[in-house]
């Protein structure tokens, strides 16, 4: 039997957010101050030796990330926390900032430490605007306890674009402008807010940072999978008994999230797809149940962890129409800059409301998947790039779904 | 020095070029979209990408820049599907009228429409179904032939700093509007046309006129005459395919005879003759404590930029108007008059390298003569339309005269062409007239080039006179922000709204990159050392123009023919 | 409020039109033309920029709307849980179709996507507070709190 394990929740339900003092009597704010006796070359290696890796869907290794930005010169760096949790399915971020938003406060802390960086930014999903005062009383309550010198976190919204998920748009965003993404390089490291050095992170990934400094990389590094160690927080919804979340290793296996930890399918219905990582993450059918969740296990059956979101879908839906409603989504949702992404997700939704209506053929199928992989290496960014796996892996792992609507 | 092999051939390029311009350096042309040579790098087509062993994605060939040891390759059959079908997906969205568009034939998408042999488009044709902006006289918008480059934008908002064109919504539904997503004519708009040239398709032209033109010749009761401005005549050739320049100004004047004027005359003639009037009018303020620094005032945009900007500086401007406009006054009085013509039958047509020309020929003040003092206005490419449908081989006509009383020029009036012209043009005269001695070396050099803000000072005898030229209004504007700061240390400024000035103007064959306009300003240079007459003040025309009609600059018939006032815009929203 | 007051307050926030925007739709539920030109003016943008910006992010509207603005998420997730049937609800409570306000100008009508509420689908936002597990019948007493 697969166990939770509570790293970034390690404080859900035990603590009142808007009490610090509930989270210094946790240990809260401890592992800033030894981060802060250390000299920043050995914090940074430790935070490396730990192989953290981001958990906004990217997975690069976060201590590589921050030593970018700590050997770039310049005279103001920035660490942005990425709040804007906009994968449909996921609301993992939310549950650490309504019920421990000081640990992320602490992990960004750190992280300014490291890069040495004075300025941080909180870019908070327009549709969390109740989380904004929790938010401010915490960063206020850490400044007030003299907690956190030298270094000032300020909240910023986002106003309603997914794109500002992408590290570039959501730096474009806090600029003032338009959320949309920048071609990279340079990276945000180099170059990033007001072209000054910036990490960007996500707040599962700053949550786990605190403990990493208590308990130590090696620690960290032997939990879970070896090569994208640690633990993951699972949000699940769809056709699930167990529409909540969990945190757990990385060497769970999705079978195990589904079907212990989900409570499998309700009315003893048979499982019929889940999509993991978000909207943007492939669906995967009942033969590729026992890959573990971990990044590069994912990317071996052309699947992503992505935001660890899980969709379930039972035999009785209609995944055609599932992923013609998500095809409507990043069509909604391109920022339109890139010709490839602004035509293509466009087109993408078109040509699967036509099949969805009934109205296809094997021709539009063919098409889709040439568009599909044209997109997956030609756009901008991670958007377009993403967008058409739905599409791409229910026509390949489904397609009698598909042939059975044609005209 | 970076070295990396691009399709198997070894390259070494500078650090920090990219793998657009590694490409070109060994003959290798990556077919772009977005990019232009002038303007920021923006990698939204996605048109340029290419292989880089080694990454899974493809990189745009304009943004990548180049590593040590990379491999790169540019044709392989996975970039050739990718762009082809990035091209499809733009084509599908797209009208399908290149037989009626306005850029047949001189279109970026259309050329690699071709060089892509896109015959068939697997996506359903979908235009988006805008509404065409025709709501200003000198150019139109079809925004559904919009294909979201941005090249406008940045040639609007940067080069230009009027700001009339932004983005609207996201995604599928973005789009390049103006203002608020207003019309154009509501919005901050000078007209000067830049956009056009940055355009890579036919989503923004002129507000054509052929048709009323040869309306005009068909009809038995007109007659029609024109005026060429200084930029058109270095351009022109580059519309029938000789090198810029290269047509010779004899055969012009025939080719204009051939597709229907029946008068040739030459806006040089004018030009000449605003540097006696502006010259006085300079000489004038500085003796009696006018308004100063004085602002040139031949540039309708830069007019349109000063109302709309500036309105608090319009007493800067200096109150003669344009050659074209002083030109269109006398055609119809003086003109009418020594030739023996009705002006009423008089169809008065300009050719201009100039979009903002047509909204200035239409102002409801240029009317002094009596009747609109200029009736019509054709752009250098409309007149390359005339050529090219009339068929005439210029290789082969025989040279041609320019008709009398108001063609002849001298090489002063030529340079009103390029930035600095007007300047150069003006200090040659003004300096004669100050200090009695004649300027042995007309040259002026620190007044030309393409750099965007230059400056002078001149030294008359004694009386130094400071001068700045700007071209391209974003320079203007720092000049400007001087002057209303009270701190602009200058006698007089000329300004050209467009980029080079008017050899890079709004109604010029399209121009793609600044080396464009830096060859017609030698084209234009070339010219004036040419001639035999360099200052204005020695045109014979003139001269008799002033004995017999208007007796003096600045005097009461100058004024009521070839002076003018200015009026705020009140634009509500810059 | 006067627009211009309420923009004032975020002078010198350097990026900050985007959150002044947010106070701007707290109290007149849209951008109107002037306040976009306001804000390009204190926040040193052209007015076709500032409108670039507030026509790019779908929270932000330049179209008068609604006081109460009524989203329904239709992201995957609530659109396998029955979102259609609460978009029928509310369209026939309100009198509208999707998109459209209501004549006394008390609510407008809005599709958004995942609003990170997933363990509780179907789910709407009034005002941007959200209210989960929304069943067809719980719709007239939700839209009769802000009546």
């Amino acid at each position: 039997m697969a166990e939770e394990m509570r790293i970034v929740l390690r404080n859900y339900g035990k603590i009142d957010p808007l009490k610090i003092d509930d989270y210094l009597a946790q240990g809260g704010y401890k592992s800033l101050e030894k981060a802060r006796a250390m000299n920043t070359a050995d914090l940074i290696a430790e935070v490396k030796k730990s192989n953290l890796r981001g958990r906004g869907g990217a997975g690069f290794n976060c201590g590589m990330k921050w030593s970018f930005a700590a050997g770039a010169q310049a005279e103001q760096k920035y660490v942005i926390c990425n709040a804007d949790e906009g994968e449909p399915g996921t609301y993992k971020d939310r549950l650490i900032m309504e019920n421990d938003p000081h640990t992320l406060i602490e992990g960004m802390a750190i992280c300014a430490y490291a890069i040495g960086a004075t300025q941080g930014y909180i870019y908070l999903r327009g549709e969390y605007p109740f989380l904004v005062s929790t938010l401010n009383t915490a960063i206020n309550q850490a400044k007030e306890k003299g907690l956190v010198k030298d270094f000032d976190i300020e909240v910023r919204s986002g106003a309603g674009a997914y794109v500002c998920g992408e590290e570039t748009a959501l730096i474009e965003s806090i600029e003032g402008k338009r959320g949309e993404p920048r071609f990279k390089p340079p990276y945000p490291p180099s170059e990033g807010l007001w072209s000054k050095p910036t990490i960007v992170n996500n707040v599962e990934t700053f949550a786990n940072i605190p403990v990493i400094i208590e308990k130590g990389a090696d620690w960290y590094a032997g939990i879970g999978n070896p090569a994208y160690p640690g633990t993951k927080v699972f949000t699940l919804t769809g056709d699930i008994n167990n529409r909540t979340f969990f945190e757990v290793p990385t060497s769970t296996t999705i079978r195990e999230i589904v079907f212990q930890f989900g409570g499998g399918i309700p009315g003893g219905k048979k499982f019929k797809a889940v999509q993991i990582g978000g909207t943007s993450g492939a669906f995967i059918p009942e033969a590729l149940l026992d890959t573990p969740v971990a990044f590069d296990s994912m990317s071996a059956i052309g699947a992503t962890l992505g935001s660890g979101a899980t969709f379930v879908i039972d035999e009785s839906r209609d995944i055609v129409d599932v992923a013609t409603r998500i095809a409507g989504f990043f069509e909604h949702e391109s920022c339109g800059k890139c010709a490839p992404c602004r035509e293509g997700t466009a087109r993408t939704a078109e040509l699967m409301e036509k099949i969805n209506e009934g109205r296809g053929s094997n021709k539009d199928v063919a098409l889709l998947e040439k568009l599909g992989t044209v997109m997956s290496y030609s756009c901008l960014c991670g958007l377009g790039q993403a967008a058409p796996a739905p599409v791409l892996t229910t026509i390949k792992h489904f397609k009698a779904d598909y042939e059975a609507k044609f005209v | 020095m970076v070295n990396l092999t691009i399709d198997g051939i070894k390259v070494s390029v500078p650090e920090g070029s990219t793998i657009l311009q590694a490409a070109s350096e060994v003959g290798i042309k990556i077919p772009t979209l977005c990019f232009h040579p002038d303007q920021s790098i923006k990698a939204n087509c996605r048109v340029c990408v290419c292989e880089v062993e080694g990454n899974r994605l493809l990189q745009a060939a304009c943004a990548m820049p180049v590593f040590e040891g990379m491999v790169v390759k540019t044709r392989t059959p996975k970039v050739l599907e990718a762009r082809k079908t990035i091209l499809e997906l733009i084509l599908s969205n797209h009208p399908q009228d290149c037989l009626n568009c306005i850029r047949n034939g001189n279109c970026e998408l259309q050329d690699l429409a071709q060089e892509y042999c896109i015959r068939e488009n697997p996506f359903e044709y979908k235009v988006r179904g805008f509404a065409k902006d025709f709501s200003t006289p000198a150019l139109f918008r079809d925004q559904d032939k919009c294909i979201l480059c941005r090249r406008c934008i940045e040639a609007c908002s940067v080069v230009q700093s009027v700001n009339a064109l932004g983005l609207e919504g996201r995604g599928y539904n973005s789009m390049v509007v103006p203002t608020l997503g207003k019309a154009l004519i509501d919005s901050p708009c000078v007209m000067c046309g830049q956009c056009i040239h940055a355009c890579p398709v036919g989503a923004i032209g002129e507000r054509e006129q052929i048709d009323e033109f040869l309306a005009a010749v068909a009809n038995p009761d007109k007659v029609v005459i024109t005026q060429i401005a200084p930029a058109v005549r270095v351009a022109i050739a580059e519309e029938i395919g000789m090198m810029t320049g290269e047509m010779p100004m004899g055969t012009f004047v025939q080719g204009l005879r051939q597709i229907g004027f029946d008068y040739v005359l030459h806006t040089n003639f004018s030009a000449d003759l605003t540097i006696l009037e502006e010259g006085n009018e300079l000489l004038k303020r500085l003796k009696e404590g006018g308004t100063l620094p004085m602002f040139t005032s031949c540039s309708p945009g830069w007019i349109n930029f000063c109302e709309t900007f500036y309105p608090d500086l319009l007493d800067n401007l200096s109150t003669c108007k344009s050659p074209q406009q002083m030109f269109g006054a006398l055609a119809k009085t003086y003109w009418a008059e020594k030739m023996g013509i009705d002006p009423s039958k008089i169809y008065s047509v300009s050719i201009m390298p100039c979009v903002a020309k047509k909204f200035e020929a239409a102002r409801p003040e240029m009317n002094d003569s009596g009747y609109q003092d200029v009736d019509l206005v054709l752009t250098t490419r409309e007149i390359g339309r005339l050529f090219r449908m009339s068929g005439l081989d210029f290789s082969k006509l025989p040279a041609s005269d320019f008709d009398s009383w108001m063609g002849k020029y001298t090489g002063a009036a030529v340079i009103f062409g390029a930035s600095g012209g007007v300047m150069e043009a003006a200090l040659r005269t003004v300096y004669e007239v100050v200090t009695g001695k004649t300027l042995e070396d007309v040259n002026f050099a620190a007044t030309r080039g393409i750099t965007g803000i230059k400056e002078a000072a001149v030294d008359l005898d004694g009386t130094v006179v400071k001068v700045a030229i700007a071209n391209g209004l974003a320079n203007a504007r720092k000049l400007m922000e001087q002057v209303r700061a009270g701190e602009s240390p200058y006698h007089f400024i000329e300004i050209m709204a467009c980029p080079g000035g008017c050899i890079g103007g709004g109604g010029q064959p399209i121009t793609k990159a600044n080396v464009k306009r830096v060859e017609r300003i030698e084209a234009i240079y070339a010219e004036d050392e040419g001639l035999p007459l360099r200052k204005s003040h020695d045109n014979p025309e003139v001269k008799t123009l002033y004995e017999e009609f208007l007796h003096e600059p600045l005097g009461h018939k100058s004024h009521e023919l070839l002076h003018t006032h200015y009026h705020p815009k009140n634009k509500k929203f810059l | 409020m006067d627009y211009k007051e309420i923009i004032a307050r975020y002078d010198g926030k350097v990026g900050g039109i985007i959150e002044a925007y947010h106070a701007l739709l707290r109290e007149f539920s849209y951008l109107p033309e002037e306040a976009i030109a306001e804000a390009a003016r204190v926040f040193k943008l052209s007015t076709a920029e500032a409108y670039g910006i507030a026509t790019f992010y779908s929270m932000f509207s330049v179209e008068a709307r609604g006081k109460n603005v009524v989203r329904i998420c239709e992201s995957a997730p609530c659109h396998v849980a029955g979102a259609a049937d609460v978009v029928a609800a509310l369209e026939r409570e309100l009198g509208i179709k999707m998109g459209e306000s209501t004549a006394d100008g008390k609510f407008a009508l809005e599709f958004t996507e995942c609003v990170g509420q997933c363990q509780a689908t179907p789910v709407i936002t009034i005002n941007g507070k959200p209210y989960l597990d929304v069943s067809p019948a719980q719709i007239p007493a939700i839209i009769a709190e802000y009546k």
